[in-house]
């Protein structure tokens, strides 16, 4: 089976009077339905090999095959289509709209897209509440919930276009053991039951633990070496 | 509603204050705006009015717009032929044919015309001498074009009608002479003539000059004195609808031949100066609503800062840029939307307060109101120029919250 996202020798250099590389030489390719955790060194580069995975940030190197489709020619607003198509995010810090319900939050993306009618688009949003055990909250505002509950609505805003890939910046960074041991079992049967393929950057060990494969980034690089 | 407006509604409303803020400013401006067009607009429809009722809309006079061309002109146009010297042929002053014309000009729907006859003559009373206008007139037709008949202090126009001899004078040159109902003047015309006249009404329009120099007379008379004998070199025209006396006037032109003037033609520098007048009037107060966009700018300048964080997550869910522009734009138009509703209601009542003013203008007797202008077309254009600044102001921020790199503010937070 073709891997859903491949790159090749990616590299982000920012420009400037002195160059700063993010990432370089990033070969990776990264399977239908699987769980792949990114870990290492604080300032290493994990979060600039997010964006640029998530097609959030242009690389200045190398190239990005999403779902078999090279995307390195797209424009801004192909990449925009792509990602509200193919890909959801989650980070670290929830990012939902404060004067949006949690519904409406699920909702925005849909909307968006306008793929389902209203009606279709609501009965999703309010069913995939209710696996991630937030259907009593759809009608609250952000700050009315918990951060675990938090982060549980912006999984379920991820998955509302049904992606083939989340991407999630430390999304239990912020949690205690008890949410964050949630929030990891919900990314873990997302895999299982929806085949979606998730890669999260985290430096929680036992998060990383319940992932399918582990890879280090040091410096910017791939480090085969590296352990937590 | 679309996804975009929504997203535009609830962000104002969820920044309370500087939206009201900028509401208002735009609101005021409107307002301002409406009052102080329908004031200047009001006093020139009013001044205008003035002109119409008190000045003939249209007259044709014996003369032609352009001199008569040489003959050998007319015969060979592209020859090189001029007889020099050639002197246009003397006529008897007067429009010929002059009973057909305004047959013809009366068949012209909304229209009044009456034939006049328009002379100088020298009036001689207990030795002093004065030069005055006559004009030769049948009462009845002049009824119907001009107000002199409600000018009248004392007498009639029928007066004339019913006395040959009647002479209608001004108060002015009543006082100046010395004459009153029944007086007896002698009017001594250039070529010779000499009648007797007694004065059968006096009228006062309040303008010095034409109440000093005007004298009516019967047509018949007239045209004795003055030596042209069934002529008529005049003809004065009313129109129900004044605003259309420069399209009758061409009309009456092409059809006679002879020179016909609206009173717009006649009066075009005044007409000038009231465009000039309006041109300023409305830079003054769109400028107001420059200045009140400023606070939409401000407002929405400061939705985008604050709401950077919403926008890089909106655009790294997949909204375009341009999701992103319409956003912001939506939220000047519906605070120069709001604004100009609320503007609208304010101005209207501060027009209604304007009406109610009542002035006393030196010299007249009588109380009048301010006059307000209530047309349509003055909400149109304060509207729109609301509308246009509004989203003028919402432009740049919301240019600047489309081109956000979602991964710049991503870094900052990570
Ligand atoms: N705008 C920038 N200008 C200069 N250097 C930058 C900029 N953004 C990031 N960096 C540097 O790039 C490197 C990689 O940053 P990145 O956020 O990808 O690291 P990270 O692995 O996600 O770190 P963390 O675990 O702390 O989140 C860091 O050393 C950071 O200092
Ligand atoms: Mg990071």
């Amino acid at each position: 089976m073709t891997p859903i996202l491949v790159a090749e020798r990616l590299g982000r250099v920012l420009a400037g009077e002195v160059p700063v590389t993010l990432v370089r030489d990033i070969d990776l390719e990264v399977g239908r339905g699987e769980f792949l955790a990114i870990m290492g060194p604080s300032g290493s580069g994990k979060s600039s090999l997010l964006y640029l995975l998530g097609l959030l940030d242009t690389p200045t190197s190398g190239r990005i095959l999403l779902d078999g489709q090279d995307t390195s020619g797209y424009g801004e607003d192909q990449l925009a289509a792509t990602r509200l198509r193919k890909l959801g995010f989650v980070f670290q810090f929830h990012f939902l709209l404060a004067e949006f319900t949690v519904l409406d939050n699920v909702l925005l993306p849909m909307r968006r897209l306008g793929k389902l009618d209203e009606g279709a688009a609501r009965k999703r949003a309010e069913d995939l509440l209710e696996q991630l055990g937030l259907r009593e909250h759809a009608r609250k505002h952000p700050h009315q919930l918990s951060g675990g509950q938090r982060q549980r609505v912006a999984i379920v805003r991820a998955l509302a276009n049904d992606p083939l890939i989340i991407l999630a910046d430390e999304p239990t960074g912020n949690l205690d053991t008890h949410a964050s041991a949630n929030v990891q079992q919900i990314l873990h049967d997302l895999t299982r039951q929806l085949g979606t393929t998730v890669i999260a950057v985290t430096h929680d060990v036992t998060f990383a633990n319940a992932a399918d494969r582990r890879i280090g980034i040091v410096d910017g690089q791939i480090d085969p070496e590296w352990r937590a | 509603m679309s996804l975009q407006l929504s997203i535009a509604v609830t962000q104002l409303i969820s920044r309370r204050r500087p939206t009201l803020v900028s509401l208002g400013g735009i609101a005021l401006g409107v307002a301002f705006f409406l009052a102080v067009s329908s004031l200047m607009r009001g006093s020139e429809r009013d001044f205008i009015k003035r002109l119409i009722d008190n000045s003939p809309h249209i007259t044709v006079s014996d003369e032609y717009r352009k001199a008569r061309k040489q003959p050998a002109i007319e015969e060979w146009p592209d020859g090189a032929v001029e007889v020099r010297r050639v002197k246009p042929l003397t006529e008897v002053r007067g429009i010929r044919g002059h009973a057909q014309k305004l047959a013809f000009i009366e068949t012209l729907p909304g229209l009044r015309a009456a034939p006049v006859l328009l002379g100088s003559v020298v009036l001689t009373f207990a030795g002093r001498n004065e030069g005055v206008t006559l004009n030769g007139i049948v009462p009845a037709k002049m009824k119907g074009v001009s107000t002199i008949e409600e000018k009248l202090t004392q007498g009639s126009l029928e007066a004339l009608a019913t006395n040959p001899n009647g002479l209608v004078i001004g108060e002015g040159l009543a006082n100046k002479f010395g004459l009153s109902m029944g007086s007896v003047v002698n009017a001594a015309s250039p070529g010779g003539e000499v009648r007797t006249l007694k004065v059968v009404g006096i009228f006062r329009t309040g303008n010095a000059s034409y109440d000093e120099n005007q004298t009516f007379a019967l047509l018949k008379r007239a045209q004795g004195l003055l030596d042209r004998a069934n002529r008529v070199n005049r003809f004065t025209i009313q129109l129900d609808d004044p605003y259309a006396a420069r399209a009758v006037a061409a009309v009456i032109e092409r059809q006679i031949g002879y020179k016909a003037v609206s009173w717009q033609e006649s009066t075009e520098d005044l007409m000038s100066v009231l465009l000039v007048r309006n041109l300023i009037m409305y830079s003054v107060v769109s400028a107001i609503l420059v200045v009140a966009s400023f606070g939409i700018y401000n407002t929405i300048s400061t939705i985008v800062m604050e709401k950077i964080h919403d926008i890089a997550i909106l655009k790294s869910m997949g909204f375009h840029a341009r999701d992103i522009r319409r956003i912001f734009l939506a939220e000047g138009v519906i605070l120069g939307a709001l604004g100009s509703l609320f503007g609208v209601s304010l101005g209207m009542g501060l027009m209604w307060l304007l009406a109610q003013v009542e002035i006393k203008p030196p010299g007249a007797s009588d109380i009048v109101h301010l006059p307000i202008y209530w047309g349509w077309e003055q909400y149109l254009l304060a509207v729109g120029f609301a509308l246009a600044s509004a989203v003028g102001a919402a432009y740049l921020p919301a240019r600047k919250a489309g081109q956000v790199q979602p991964v710049a503010i991503l870094r900052g937070l990570a």
